[in-house]
């Protein structure tokens, strides 16, 4: 079988993943490079644990070919912030205890990192009581636009109230 | 060092004394740095790169014999190993405690969707294409896949219990109620799908997984491969929720270290989304008869709590629904009886809180339907219900806060505002109601160690094979440890989920915190001695602050009292407390939702949870646990039912599109509160599990609400709006 | 998943050919193709990227519509400013589907083309009509709660899961097809979809190498446009029924009236008959009545799925009474 070579920047650096095409974008970063903080919980794009953002939007990773995605620039939880510098999300779902088992944490922070993006852009969702006015993040939005992220453990009251708080500008 | 306790006896509120003030701070999770920032490590994440990639096959027959397997086109694919069968791997997980080896053979097949092989490949992609391509041949045997008709039902002896006169109190009662309510299976689902990586080095196994119990697991896992638990090391440092389904070793982890042995290489197995649907235990459905006598005021004179639950043949678990029913009300007479029904289903085993997450939405229910009849108030009704000892047995309550629970939600909820008249209160399209529910979950204390060691740099380090599946362990302990030795958190490194590690209790029964949590005390207490001895002194005159000792007016840092590491191990097991005293948590649950009138669509609007545990080690942790809880319970009231086909019992709905677990706009503004409380009979440490507490009667508020919104009581769960419709106005 | 050979298109024209070798498949989002790929459940020997064609604009067309490239996201549509303002039934069905990431990758095309959330289709032990013609439907006799209840048959009851689809139905889109041999042709939405008959594998009046290019809407019409979507979970479950409406009212009476429904049947179903006998009539409860009998005169249910009639039937007048404002 013949192996296909992709380019890949992820957290601002270039990667060259050598694999299989069948290789999800997901297990390209799990398996092949080792960035394991993006997780896989149902492969099928329904959980939102593998929320990654790929030229600055969020996707589900399990649900993308590695090599489809040539050239694409890629943010991971790894590169959404560090141990020395993390992000005001990473802060609130500390302080908030956005969080229990962890496992989903990684999308979680993923997808509210680029759906703050999303409503600064003014898209509306779902719950949006005028597809054309200004967005409001109040704690409904905020949690049909993270509806995508499942938490077993439930922590959804914590990360309602995290992206609240940054949304907000509260936190750092 | 090392200091046992067995609680034989009372014990007094040592960690009141301490100055440290870090149990029961709101404090954030310990270990949280780590996973916010993706570098916790799970199971499947902790190979090098060089394993080899097992995936499962499933049978597709509910019953007979695997007659042959030709693996020939699968071995053809480029990459593919191996494919194994092997009469030590297991067919389904062992259940929790069980301490060895669950069912062998897969050529045995019970149920639908059971492992038969696994087939191993260099990469993950190889081995799930070539999974599909074994051309499997069965010898198949007729199945029993409806409780209803199943040819065995057991009544077993020792769940049958007849207590005063039942039929009598029944018949002369001024008001009764003697409703069936059912419940579906349904599936823990954590996030992680069950995972293993095994490592041979010689004869000794590491296998890094994801498993609840460890010291259990190491136990099973080794009497499943035939060898000594000495040769197995499990590791299972951060686990990505388990909920039940991870208390026993699994299907993945044995066939993992038959593969890795088998290839002379490590192998990785993780289950796919659907596996964990169809290989990990699930709850049983149940079938539920509750029979409530009361006099004129709403006194109890009797209950009935019977039941048909399924299984497994051969498995000795079964959902003990009446758990709760037996301790939380009087009413002279009772009667119980459990019939198993042997099934081809999936395997049932203990998931959140075994009896009470499913037998109290039927006693709640049903609390709430007499309340009705009597023209009396569902939380007035409970009150004068709450019996003086166990009503059972005799014995008295090692502490009880039910009725301040349910006074205190009352109060804050705003409960006096909920409409007495069912499907009163319209707004709009929107029906809206008011319901409550106890909470009420059995404590447990289990057998655990740990070892604390006190460096010589004033620091601690706690170590325990105890894991920390989401609930908080990480922090709890470095907390019961910083209270004891006079630490800042960030001066106490907790390890766990390692078997190399002290043998904790594992993390299930919601009695990791109390039990670990006092093996932990009971080493720092020990330390606590030892210092104390250094300084010259009663360890009562020392007090131990922010790595200071303190005595008389004496300081002394702990780094300069400490010149060699200090290590102790601390021990503990229930004693004669457990056979004297009812141990039990209680709580109480409010709900308002509101159901559309059109759709009989269900939303739960606010949610609020008062709860007395014992004492609380950290208050943030333990609300996320009842808030996880709480969750659960609109899970089960509203959406979650794991269905199975009718011809093959297999499960249908085995993905998280159709498996429907709360997502986040379906959960409101939720609230809990905890009472002060320190349970003295339960541990040293005083506290209570809580980790169940929040599940149990949290549905049956939310359902009991609907009735108070719409007037339309439907005993067959979840309330899916296709039940609701047929009862909605026009 | 089967292994397959990739191939990057560079055009339209160039895909279109490509797709014409057996066992060949286009792949633009790939949320609905992966992931049934994972199963088995499809199983394409080639996979022809035309994710990065230019086909990603929404236009004004010369008549006053819109013109939807197949590869526009289901979230650059829904968040289009000319979708939002003049099309919004088609906004709201499209945020009521999925999730925001699901909808960040998920075409226009792939929408339309996505496959049923059939259980037995999704289940390669299981017969299934529509993934192995002739090897019978499994859902008749088993666990069909979220299955159609028109426009069925003997060997498929299965239903489509878009909800973007359902507001396009109601909005008259067309559909913009581009064929192997460089031909463009449009096929209006409703004739785009086949029902199953005797045939439930094939879905669309698609040919070999066809590939869809875009989505046309009509000129934007003066009417009260109502999504609504009645599901199990609150959000991120497909529909158990959605209703779709645009509507104008003339001097009291329904004029323009355009009904489309999801969950109910193989494709977004549309009734004439139904919309016949709305226009022209003042708004009544009892008009609705009709209307919702009409719609579900013929309707059948296998069991699980009875309950949709009487969910329908409700959904539907509810739907009319906000379109055209009667206070019930």
């Amino acid at each position: 079988m013949t192996k296909i070579q992709t380019g890949l920047r992820i957290n601002g650096a270039d990667h060259r993943l050598e694999a299989d095409p069948r290789t999800t974008l997901l297990d390209a970063l799990r398996h092949h490079l080792h960035l394991t903080g993006s997780k896989k919980g149902c492969d099928h794009g329904q959980c939102g644990a593998c929320t990654v953002l790929v030229n600055g939007r969020r996707i589900n990773a399990c649900l993308a070919l590695a090599c489809m995605h040539d050239g694409d620039e890629i943010t991971t939880i790894e590169g959404i912030g560090s141990d020395e510098s993390r992000s005001a999300l990473q802060e609130a779902f500390l302080a908030c205890d956005g969080f229990q088992c962890g496992y989903c944490t990684p999308g979680q922070i993923c997808s509210a990192t680029a759906m703050l993006r999303e409503a600064a852009d003014g898209w509306p969702s779902h719950v949006s009581p005028d597809l054309n006015g200004p967005v409001t993040l109040n704690a409904r939005e905020i949690a049909e636009r993270m509806s995508g992220n499942i938490c077993r453990c439930s922590a959804y009251s914590g990360i309602v109230d995290a992206i609240g708080q940054v949304a907000k500008g509260g936190v750092k | 060092m090392n200091k046992h306790l067995k609680m034989d006896e009372r014990q007094s509120d040592v960690l009141a004394d301490m100055a440290q003030g870090t149990v029961g701070r709101e404090l954030a999770r310990s270990e949280g740095p780590l996973k916010v920032s993706g570098r916790a490590v799970y199971a499947a994440e902790s190979g090098d790169g060089t394993e080899a990639v097992g995936v499962l096959v499933r049978a597709t027959i509910a019953n007979g014999r695997v007659a042959s397997i030709d693996a020939g086109d699968a071995l053809a694919l480029e990459g593919v190993l191996r494919v194994i069968t092997d009469s030590r791997m297991v067919r389904r997980p062992a259940q929790g405690t069980a301490n060895g080896a669950p069912a062998q053979d897969t050529s045995q097949v019970d149920h639908f969707g059971q492992p038969v092989a696994l087939v191993v490949a260099d990469t993950f992609e190889q081995a799930r294409h070539a999974a599909h391509l074994l051309d499997i041949r069965y010898g198949v045997e007729t199945a029993d896949i409806d409780p209803e008709t199943a040819r065995e039902v057991e009544t077993p002896e020792g769940k049958r219990l007849e207590q005063g006169a039942f039929d009598t109190a029944m018949d002369d009662a001024a008001a009764s109620i003697d409703a069936i309510y059912t419940t579906p299976s349904q599936s823990a689902a954590p996030m992680e799908p069950h995972a293993a990586l095994a490592r041979w080095d010689g004869d000794r196994l590491t296998l890094h997984g994801a498993y609840q119990m460890l010291k259990y697991n190491r136990n099973e896992l080794a009497d499943a491969l035939g060898i000594h638990p000495d040769n197995v090391r499990i590791v299972s440092r951060y686990v990505g929720g388990g909920f039940g389904s991870k208390l026993g070793i699994g299907p993945e982890a044995v066939a993992a270290a038959i593969a890795a042995r088998a290839i002379g290489r490590p192998v990785r197995v993780v289950m796919s989304r659907a596996q964990v649907f169809e290989m990990t235990s699930r709850r049983s459905e149940t079938w539920q008869r509750v029979r409530l006598a009361a006099d004129r005021d709403g006194r109890l004179t009797a209950i009935g709590h019977d039941a048909r639950v399924s299984n497994l043949p051969g498995e000795a678990f079964s959902e003990p629904v009446q758990i709760a029913t037996h301790f939380l009300y009087g009413g002279a007479s009772r009667h119980y009886e459990t019939r198993i029904a042997r099934l081809n289903r999936t395997c049932a085993g203990s998931m959140r809180a075994p009896g009470e997450a499913v037998g109290m939405l039927a006693l709640e229910n049903a609390m709430d339907e007499l309340a009705h009849h009597l023209g009396l108030d569902p939380v007035e009704l409970r009150l004068r219900n709450i019996p003086e000892r166990h009503p059972e047995n005799g014995k008295p309550f090692s502490s009880r806060g039910l009725a301040d629970c349910l006074t205190t939600g009352a109060d804050l909820f705003g409960w006096n505002r909920r409409n007495t008249r069912p499907g009163a209160k319209r707004e709009g399209e929107w029906l809206v109601g008011l319901g409550m529910a106890s909470a009420a979950r059995s404590n447990i204390l289990s057998e655990a160690q740990a070892r604390v060691r006190l460096n010589t740099d004033g620091t601690a380090t706690v170590e325990t094979d105890m894991t920390d599946i989401g609930t908080g362990t990480y922090s709890i302990l470095g907390q019961v440890a910083g209270e004891m030795l006079g630490l800042a958190p960030e001066d106490v490194t907790v390890e766990l989920g390692d078997t190399a590690f002290p043998p904790g209790s594992g993390s299930g029964g919601s009695w990791g915190a109390g039990s670990v949590g006092s093996a932990v005390f009971l080493a720092c207490q020990d330390l606590r001695a030892a210092l104390a001895a250094r300084l010259g002194c009663d360890p009562g005159e020392m007090t131990l602050k922010d790595g200071v000792a303190t005595v008389s007016n004496r300081q002394t840092r702990l780094s300069d009292l400490v010149d060699e590491a200090m290590e102790a191990t601390g021990h503990i097991e229930p004693g004669d407390t457990k056979q004297e005293m009812q141990q039990a948590a209680f709580g109480a649950h409010f709900a308002e939702v509101a159901v559309n009138s059109v759709t009989g669509e269900t939303r739960v609007r606010r949610m609020l949870g008062v709860f007395a545990a014992g004492r609380i080690l950290n208050l943030k942790t333990a609300r996320s646990q009842c808030f996880g809880g709480m969750i659960f319970g609109i899970g089960a009231a509203l959406t979650e039912n794991l269905v199975h086909d009718p011809r093959d019992g297999h499960v249908v709905n085995r993905d998280l599109a159709e498996y429907h677990i709360p997502v986040n706009l379906d959960v409101p503004r939720l609230d809990v509160a905890f009472l002060e409380e320190r349970d003295p009979w339960a541990n040293p440490i005083q506290t209570k599990g809580i980790g169940e507490l929040g599940i149990s009667g949290a549905g049956a508020a939310v359902t009991n609400a609907i009735f108070n919104a719409t007037g339309i009581r439907v005993r067959d769960y979840p309330v899916t709006l296709d039940k609701l419709l047929p009862g909605l106005p026009g | 998943m089967k292994p397959f050979d990739y191939e990057r298109a560079v055009s339209s024209n160039a895909a279109a050919r490509a797709a014409l070798a057996s066992g060949a498949h286009f792949i633009a989002g790939g949320t609905n193709l992966l992931d049934l790929m994972k199963l088995e459940v499809l199983r394409p020997d080639k996979l022809i990227d035309i994710s990065r064609l230019p086909l990603r604009q929404v236009e004004r067309t010369g008549d006053g519509g819109l013109r939807i490239g197949a590869m526009v996201t289901n979230s650059d549509l829904a968040a289009d400013p000319r979708v939002r303002r003049h099309y919004p039934v088609l906004s709201r069905a499209l945020l009521a589907g999925a999730s925001g990431q699901l909808r960040n990758k998920a075409t226009t095309a792939g929408n339309l083309l996505q496959r049923t959330r059939c259980p037995y289709f999704q289940d390669t032990a299981m017969p299934c009509n529509k993934r192995e013609p002739g090897s019978g439907c499994h859902a008749l006799d088993g666990f069909n709660r979220n299955h159609a209840i028109l426009g069925t048959s003997e060997s498929c009851i299965a239903t489509h899961p878009s909800d973007m689809a359902v507001a396009m139905m109601a909005l008259d889109a067309s559909v913009e097809i581009q064929s192997a041999a460089g031909k463009t042709r449009t096929v209006a939405l409703d004739e785009f979809y086949a029902l199953p008959g005797d045939t439930p594998h094939v879905e669309t009046t698609l040919d070999s190498g066809d590939l869809v290019t875009a989505v046309l809407l009509p000129p934007p019409l003066a009417a009260r446009q109502v999504y609504r979507k009645v599901r199990d979970r609150a959000s991120y479950a497909f529909a158990l029924v959605s209703v779709a409406a645009v509507i104008s009212m003339n001097e009291g009476v329904l004029d323009h009236v355009a009904v489309s429904f999801g969950g109910l049947a193989p494709k977004p179903w549309r009734d004439r008959k139904v919309e016949a006998l709305l226009s022209g009539k003042p708004p009544s409860g009892a008009l609705f009545q009709e209307a919702a009998d009409r719609l579900l005169a013929e309707a059948r249910g296998y069991g699980g799925n009875d309950f949709k009639i009487a969910l329908a039937h409700r959904t539907l007048r509810a739907v009319l009474r906000q379109a055209t404002g009667l206070t019930q």
